[in-house]
């Protein structure tokens, strides 16, 4: 591994930390879509930070352009706040507008501006370690390393000085308006170091690679936890194993390595998906499943203890009244045998004492609405689940 | 070329008609089915689908190596199918929000479209160029052809709306309704959003997969501003896009270096702008005219029942009083002294006023709905 290899992986990394951060508290918020309205706002703003500073990575640029990205925040907030659009029409609206300002601004001012739409959009990776920075003659690394391992550490530092303000106004607004601590200036911390950490890492990774960055980690760390520093620490990691394989993967394709970031991204999203053990596909289906079966086991047993008369509890009756279909009805019957519920005697199916009083607790939480309740006695009374 | 130019050569150039045909009818289409989008909550789905569909158009390419349109179109339309499908799948199955599984969808797939794109760049295959040409979109591209499969699925549009118009609409105001009068909510669903796909993927050619969500949602959102009865806003959302489209071509021809589809979304802004500011019903200017109507209103109403309770403990209601007393009275002004005088519910003599007959009588009605109905 070269040591420009070595330089695009940190760098990769390093941008990955830093979205993997701010995203965690976007996703929370529902917010992720903002990220993407920003990512494509910038635009203007770099082409006329690029119009005065004539350098891409001067920290002025960086300022104007996140400037443009908070901007777009409060123009959406608000077109919202008028009420004649929903907030997510008025995203819609903004974004693209800007973007257009932006596309035009760079195609009628081509001579002047070598900055090219494609760049922005998806960034190049692969030439950051060419551009270094050197200070009195000695080169210190590519200026990309610099200006995303500055903003990292800023993040962080805000990150931990603000944690309880962040965490609190992203659960519960109210309360933390309440205690004192303005939701309105976090909401647009936030906010700014959105646009400024999406300013940093557009020319490593490009504008909508960024969202990927931001969303994709914090997504697939919110379906494996609820706690907030865990879901901040999964979320560092599975954008550090992202952009570390990612690279890989575009050096064995030879494509482009943003894009290759985010399809790594996609299929460990995918995996999580798939099976996040109580929160993935798999386990929420089963679970469906599961439930299903159980309610309609309960709605047996009611029938059964509602009808003490012995011909109402004759298979064949209960067969033609009930009418569930024959897979249907054996699943049921299996499980109430097997935990004890019913016995069949001579075709006349009767509750057991088990059973009835399972029904009748389940009753008494069904009338005092306490459903929730169910799950608990479920787990008291069931030796096998559904 | 200047604007006089173009609309004097948009009848007889080839190309140019052919362009500004096929942005009218895209900027139709997409407004027609965007009002669906905007009035169902699903703004952003348009962005999603369009980036979600460029994985399509590059893996079409791998697999048949034809640059066809209608095959690449069908790429996208089938990868925007799928990514619609999964956001759906997303948001139902597990607690991540619907904005979470855009964005995620969004970038994920447009992430594996460019790997796709650069991947395909280095293949040793000359016909690769141009494939980029989706990302920004590029009109003049556009062929007689292209613009005939647009005016098709367009027709097969309007077709299916009016047809289903009952159904779409039902669902679209109240879904629960719908699903206890036995249709089938599921099937209309996925038809409504199958044809929002269907239209961003036919644009995604002219304005390119960045911008198309602006031409879904900008014309439906100025419409929505005119009216609110559906099918009128289906109709003008379609001609805000038609509009949009033709105007944004004509504007982008008679410059130079102007691409078309960044043109067509600040044309379609600009007629959002005008219908949030202008339009008589909701527009902002007119709702801060009635605000000031309103005020004003309240403010001579004020001033008359000011006068009314001083005129009551008076025997003769017409007793003259200094115009002095009344700058205690928060509500008064000049105007609206002028303004009672106007309506003959007060005399000025001098420094004083006094009530007439016909004040005092609204005066002491002015809060009794009853008497005033029956007038």
């Amino acid at each position: 591994m070269s040591s420009a290899q070595f330089e695009i992986q940190l760098i990769a990394s390093l941008v990955a930390i830093a979205c993997a951060i701010p995203g965690t508290f976007l996703v929370l918020r529902k917010m992720a879509m903002i990220s993407d309205a920003i990512s494509h706002s910038i635009l203007p703003g770099l082409v006329v930070g690029f119009f005065i500073t004539q350098d891409l990575n001067s920290p002025l640029l960086i300022l104007l352009a996140a400037l443009t990205g908070v901007i777009t925040v409060i123009l959406v907030e608000r077109i919202q706040k008028t009420g004649l659009v929903k907030e997510d029409t008025a995203i819609g609206l903004v974004f693209p507008a800007l973007f257009s300002i932006g596309v035009i601004m760079i195609a009628k001012n081509a001579n002047d501006i070598h900055l090219d739409v494609d760049a922005v959009l998806l960034g190049e990776l692969a030439f950051a370690p060419f551009d270094r920075l050197t200070v009195g003659g000695t080169d210190i690394g590519p200026k990309s390393l610099w200006i995303i391992g500055i903003i990292l550490l800023v993040t962080i530092g805000l990150l931990i000085a603000f944690f309880k303000e962040l965490k609190l106004s992203t659960f519960d607004a109210g309360l933390s308006a309440s205690l004192g601590f303005s939701p309105v200036i976090i909401h647009y911390g936030l906010m700014t170091m959105a646009s400024i950490t999406t300013v940093g890492a557009f020319d490593a990774v490009g504008a909508i690679l960024v969202v990927t960055l931001m969303i994709a980690p914090a997504a697939c760390a919110y379906l494996l936890t609820t706690d907030l520093k865990k879901m901040l620490g999964l979320a560092v990691f599975f954008g550090i194993f992202g952009a570390i394989s990612g690279y890989w993967v575009a050096h064995w394709l030879d494509a482009s390595i943003a894009g290759s970031i985010a399809t790594m991204l996609g299929v460990v999203f995918f995996l999580v998906y798939l099976f996040a053990p109580s929160k993935g596909l798999i386990a929420v289906m089963y679970r469906e499943k599961r439930q299903r079966i159980e309610v309609l086991l309960l709605t047996f047993l009611l029938h059964l203890k509602n009808h003490s008369e012995v011909e109402e509890r004759h298979v064949n009756h209960l067969n033609e009244h009930i009418n569930w279909q024959k897979v249907k009805s054996k699943t049921v019957l299996d499980l109430a045998l097997k935990n004890n519920m019913i016995l069949i005697d001579n075709k006349i199916v009767s509750l057991t004492e088990k059973g009835d009083e399972f029904t009748s607790q389940a009753i008494d939480y069904i009338i005092t609405n306490e459903d929730a309740q169910i799950e608990d006695m479920k787990k008291h009374f069931f030796l096998f689940r559904g | 070329m200047n604007l006089q130019e173009y609309f004097s050569l948009v009848f007889s150039d080839y190309t140019l008609r052919t362009i500004t045909l096929g942005t009218a009818i895209l900027g139709a289409v997409t407004g027609m089915l965007g009002s669906f989008a905007v009035l169902r909550k699903q703004s952003l789905l348009g962005d999603a689908i369009s980036h979600a569909a460029l994985p399509g158009i590059a893996l079409a390419f791998l697999i048949t190596g034809a640059k066809d349109t209608n095959t690449l179109l069908i790429g996208a339309l089938v990868s925007g199918l799928i990514g619609t499908f999964w956001i759906r799948g997303i948001v139902t199955k597990t607690h991540l929000k619907s904005d979470t599984a855009l964005g995620l969808i969004l970038s994920l797939f447009f992430g594996f479209g460019m790997l796709l794109l650069t991947f395909i760049q280095k293949q040793p295959n000359a016909n690769q160029a141009g494939l980029d040409k989706y990302l920004f979109g590029q009109a003049a591209t556009l062929v007689e052809s292209d613009v005939w499969l647009m005016a098709i699925i367009t027709g097969i549009c309007l077709l299916v709306m009016l047809l289903f118009w009952k159904e779409f609409k039902l669902l679209l105001f109240d879904p629960d309704y719908t699903k206890t009068l036995g249709f089938n909510t599921k099937f209309i669903d996925v038809l409504i959003t199958s044809f929002i796909v269907l239209a961003i993927v036919l644009g995604l050619q002219t304005v390119g997969v960045v911008l198309m969500s602006a031409m879904l949602l900008a014309p439906a959102a100025a419409a929505r501003q005119w009216t609110n009865s559906l099918g009128k806003m289906v109709f003008l959302a379609s001609i805000f896009g038609a509009f949009s489209g033709v105007f944004g071509t004509a504007i982008s021809a008679s410059q130079d270096n102007l691409s078309t589809g960044p043109v067509i979304v600040i044309v379609a802004s600009v007629f959002v702008v005008f219908s949030f500011v202008f339009s008589p019903g909701r527009g902002l200017l007119f709702r801060q005219i009635r605000f000031i109507k309103n005020r004003r209103d309240l403010e001579f109403q004020k001033t008359l029942a000011f006068m009314y309770h001083i005129a009551e403990t008076h025997e003769d209601i017409s007793h003259p009083h200094t115009i002095k007393i009344l700058n205690n009275f928060q509500g008064f002004t000049r105007k609206t002294l002028q303004k009672l005088v106007d309506k003959n519910y007060v005399t000025l003599d001098g420094t004083m006023w006094s009530l007439t007959e016909e004040g005092f009588e609204t005066a002491a009605n002015l809060y009794n709905q009853n008497i005033k109905k029956h007038e």
